[in-house]
C-alpha cells in the first residue's frame, strides 16, 4: 500500500503542467530522433542534456526519460517504413516490419509496434514499481560468465531454428562477430584487424554502418532488381477504422510476441552492460523459436514486430533500474542520464530511494505518463508515416539512399564508414541473391562487443577452464540450452535420416 | 546462379583466410595471467567461417542449396545496368560529398535519380532536390549540432550565408 501512495504522489508530480508539457515535447522529439537512421535515444538525450539545466532536476530527468521513451517508439518507424533500422534497438523490427509494409500492411506493422511498445513499457513499469530493490540484487548476480551464456543463447536462437541454410547462417554470425572485433583490442589496447592497413578501421566498424548498408542499400538494390524496377509504391492504406481493426489484430496475432518481449526485455534490460538491443534481438529469436510457424517469421508476422518492440521498451525501463538503485548504467543512454543526475547533485544508489524519494517516484510516475503519451503521439503520426510509404518508389528509393548515406555519416562522422557502408550494401545484395541470411551478421555485430570481453574475462577468471560456463547455477543451464539449440539442426537431420531408414526397413523385409 | 555460388564461396574462403592471417598479428592462444590473447576471438571465428565455406562448397557439389540448382544467371543485363546506374549513382554521391559538400551531393544525386532514373517532372525534381538538402542542413547543423562534410573551400560563402540563420 505504501508503494501505491508513493506512486500516486509520483503521478501528481509528473502531471504538473510543466512536467506534462516536457513529457509531450520529449516523446515527440524522441519519436522523430529515433526514427532518423543513425540517430538514437543516446543522441537525443546527449544533445538535449544541457537544455535541462534550465528546469528543476525533477523536470529535467522526466524530460530526458520522455525522449528516451519516444526514441524507443520511433526506432520502429524507419525499420517498418524504410527498411532501415532507426537504432540498434530496432534492428529486429526490420525483419518482419518491412515485409508487412511491403505487403501493404504498414498500418498493421506500425500499430503493432506502438501497441506492443506500450504494453512492454507498462509491464516493465509495473515490475519496476513493485520489485526495484530485490531485482537490482538479482541483476548483480549476473557476472561475465552469465552474460556470455546469454549472448550464446541469443546466437543459438538464430542457428537452431533451421529454415535457412545452416553453414550460411553460421558464416553470417561469425563474420558479424569478426567485424565487431575490428579496431583496438579492448583488453591489450593493441590495434586489431586493420584491413589493408587502412586507418579508418582503427575506430572499429560501427554496427550502423553494417545495418544501414545491408538494409538501406543492399535491400533496396535487391528490391529494384527483383521487381525489375516495376514497383511504383506500396499500397499502404490508412483510416481511423482501419487503425482500430489493426490494433485488434495486433493484440490477437501479436500477443505472444508482446508477452515474450515484455518479460525478456525487462530482465535483459536490468542486466548491467546488456540493455535494449540484446533484449529485442533475443525476444525475436525466442518468439520465433516458440512459434508453431517459425517459417512465417521474416515474411511479415505481427509477432515478429511485437516481440522486439515490446522488448526494447520494456528494456528501456529495465535499464533504469540498475542505474537508480546501484548507480550502474544498463545502456549508453542511461549512462548519460546518470551523468545528468550527478550534475544535478543526486547520487544514484540504494540511498536514493530513501533520501530523494520524491525525485525517484516522480520519475517512476513519469514513466507511466510518458509511455501513455508516446503511444498517443505515435498513433497520431501514423498517417504521416503511411503517406511516406505511398510515395512513388522512384521518389522513396532515392530518399532512402540519401538517408542511408547521411545516417551512415552521422553515426561516426567519418567518410571511410560511408564508403564501407556502400561496400557492405553491394556485398549484401549479392549474398542475399545467394540465400545467405544477412540478419544474423547484423545481430552479431551488435552483440559482439558484449560477447567477446565477457568470454575473455570469464576464461581469465577460470584460468582458461571452459567449465566456468557449465558449473555456475545461472550460467550452466543457459549454456546447456544454447548448445542444445545450436545442435538442434544436427539432431533434426539425424532424426529425419533415421526415420527414412526406419521407414524403408519394413518394405525391404516385406 | 550455380557458378556464382561457388565463386562467392571461394571469395569468402579467401576472406576468412585473410582474417585468420590478420588475427595472428596478436596472440591467438591463452596467455597465463591475461586470458585469451587479443587475436584468439577473431582467429577462431574466422576458422569457423572457413569451415562453413567448405560445407557451402559440399552442398553446392551435392546440389542441395537452391542457388546450386538454379540455371538463372546471378546478374542479368537488367541487374547489371541497375547496379551500374543506382550503385554507381550512390558512389558518385559519396565521392561528390567530399568536393561539393554532402548537401551539394544530395542535390546532385536527387536531381540525377528523380529526373533521369525516375523520369519525374522538372518542377518536382527541382523542388525536392533543393528542399531536402536545406531541411537536412537546418536539422543537422542547427537542431542536432552534427556537422556534415562541407566539401572544398569554394562552398564556404554559401554555408556562411546559411549559418547566419542559425547563429
Amino acid at each position: 500500500m505504501e508503494i501505491l501512495g508513493l506512486l500516486s504522489d509520483g503521478f501528481l508530480l509528473a502531471m504538473q503542467p510543466l512536467n506534462l508539457l516536457l513529457i509531450i515535447v520529449g516523446v515527440t522529439l524522441g519519436l522523430f530522433i529515433g526514427a532518423m537512421p543513425g540517430l538514437g535515444s543516446v543522441n537525443g538525450v546527449a544533445i538535449l542534456l544541457p537544455i535541462t539545466f534550465l528546469v528543476p532536476p525533477n523536470s529535467a530527468i522526466i524530460f530526458l526519460a520522455a525522449i528516451y521513451y519516444g526514441a524507443m517508439y520511433g526506432g520502429a518507424i524507419s525499420s517498418i517504413t524504410l527498411g532501415i533500422p532507426g537504432a540498434s534497438t530496432a534492428v529486429a523490427t526490420t525483419f518482419d516490419g518491412r515485409p508487412l509494409a511491403m505487403k501493404g500492411r504498414a498500418s498493421l506493422a506500425l500499430v503493432t509496434a506502438a501497441v506492443a511498445s506500450f504494453i512492454g513499457g507498462t509491464v516493465s513499469n509495473i515490475f519496476f514499481t513493485a520489485f526495484a530493490p530485490p531485482l537490482a540484487s538479482v541483476a548483480l548476480s549476473f557476472g561475465n560468465p552469465e552474460i556470455f551464456a546469454l549472448m550464446l543463447l541469443a546466437f543459438a536462437t538464430f542457428v537452431g531454428l533451421g529454415g535457412d541454410d545452416i553453414p550460411k547462417t553460421i558464416f553470417s554470425i561469425c563474420i558479424g562477430l569478426v567485424f565487431a572485433a575490428v579496431g583496438y583490442d579492448e583488453i591489450s589496447g593493441a590495434p586489431r584487424l586493420i584491413f589493408f592497413d587502412i586507418s579508418g578501421f582503427l575506430h572499429g566498424i560501427n554496427f550502423l554502418v553494417l545495418a544501414i548498408g545491408v538494409y538501406g542499400i543492399g535491400e533496396m538494390l535487391w528490391t529494384i532488381d527483383s521487381t525489375r524496377g516495376k514497383i511504383t509504391s506500396t499500397e499502404a492504406k490508412f483510416s481511423i477504422k482501419g487503425v482500430t481493426a489493426d490494433a485488434k489484430e495486433a493484440l490477437q496475432r501479436g500477443w505472444k510476441g508482446t508477452t515474450i518481449g515484455s518479460l525478456i526485455g525487462f530482465f535483459v534490460g536490468i542486466l548491467p552492460a546488456a540493455g535494449a538491443t540484446p533484449g529485442s534481438l533475443m525476444s525475436y529469436g525466442v518468439a520465433k523459436m516458440l512459434s508453431k510457424n517459425p517459417k512465417e517469421y521474416g515474411q511479415g508476422h505481427p509477432d515478429g514486430v511485437a516481440a522486439p518492440e515490446a522488448a526494447n521498451n520494456s528494456a528501456s525501463t529495465g535499464s533504469m533500474l540498475p542505474m537508480l538503485t546501484l548507480g550502474i548504467p544498463g545502456s549508453p543512454t542511461t549512462a548519460i542520464l546518470l551523468g545528468g543526475m550527478v550534475i544535478w547533485g543526486l547520487t544514484p544508489g540504494p540511498r536514493l530511494f530513501v533520501d530523494q524519494s520524491e525525485f525517484v517516484w516522480g520519475l517512476i510516475g513519469s514513466f507511466y505518463v510518458s509511455n501513455f503519451f508516446a503511444l498517443v503521439v505515435n498513433l497520431a503520426f501514423i498517417p504521416v508515416f503511411i503517406w511516406m510509404l505511398r510515395m512513388p518508389f522512384t521518389i522513396l528509393a532515392p530518399m532512402i539512399f540519401v538517408l542511408s548515406v547521411v545516417g551512415g555519416y552521422a553515426a561516426t562522422r567519418d567518410m571511410h564508414d560511408v564508403w564501407l557502408m556502400l561496400i557492405f550494401g553491394i556485398g549484401a545484395f549479392f549474398l542475399r541473391k545467394l540465400d545467405y541470411p544477412v540478419a544474423p551478421a547484423v545481430l552479431a555485430i551488435v552483440l559482439g562487443p558484449i560477447a567477446e570481453p565477457t568470454l575473455r574475462q570469464s576464461l581469465l577468471l577460470s584460468s582458461g577452464d571452459p567449465m566456468i560456463f557449465f558449473n555456475r547455477p545461472i550460467a550452466g543451464p543457459i549454456t546447456v540450452i544454447a548448445i542444445i539449440l545450436i545442435l538442434l539442426p544436427l539432431f533434426k537431420f539425424a532424426w529425419n535420416k533415421f526415420r527414412r531408414t526406419g521407414g524403408n526397413l519394413p518394405a525391404q523385409q516385406g | 546462379m550455380r557458378r556464382g555460388e561457388i565463386i562467392t564461396a571461394g571469395i569468402l574462403a579467401l576472406l576468412s583466410i585473410y582474417m585468420m592471417y590478420k588475427s595472428t598479428e596478436l596472440e591467438i592462444g591463452y596467455i597465463t595471467g591475461e586470458g585469451p590473447g587479443g587475436g584468439a576471438w577473431p582467429f577462431w571465428l574466422s576458422a569457423i567461417m572457413l569451415i562453413c565455406t567448405v560445407f557451402i562448397a559440399i552442398n553446392w557439389a551435392r546440389r542441395t542449396s537452391p542457388p546450386s540448382q538454379s540455371t538463372e544467371p546471378m546478374l542479368d543485363s537488367y541487374g547489371l545496368k541497375m547496379l551500374f546506374l543506382v550503385g554507381g549513382g550512390i558512389a558518385a554521391f559519396i565521392g561528390l560529398s567530399s568536393i561539393i559538400s554532402m548537401y551539394g551531393g544530395i542535390f546532385v544525386f536527387l536531381l540525377y535519380y528523380l529526373r533521369f532514373l525516375g523520369r519525374h517532372t522538372w518542377t518536382l525534381t527541382m523542388t525536392l532536390s533543393t528542399l531536402v538538402p536545406i531541411v537536412f542542413f537546418f536539422f543537422f547543423e542547427a537542431l542536432m549540432r552534427i556537422t556534415l562534410p562541407k566539401g572544398w573551400s569554394f562552398t564556404e560563402p554559401l554555408f556562411n550565408w546559411l549559418n547566419n540563420f542559425i547563429y
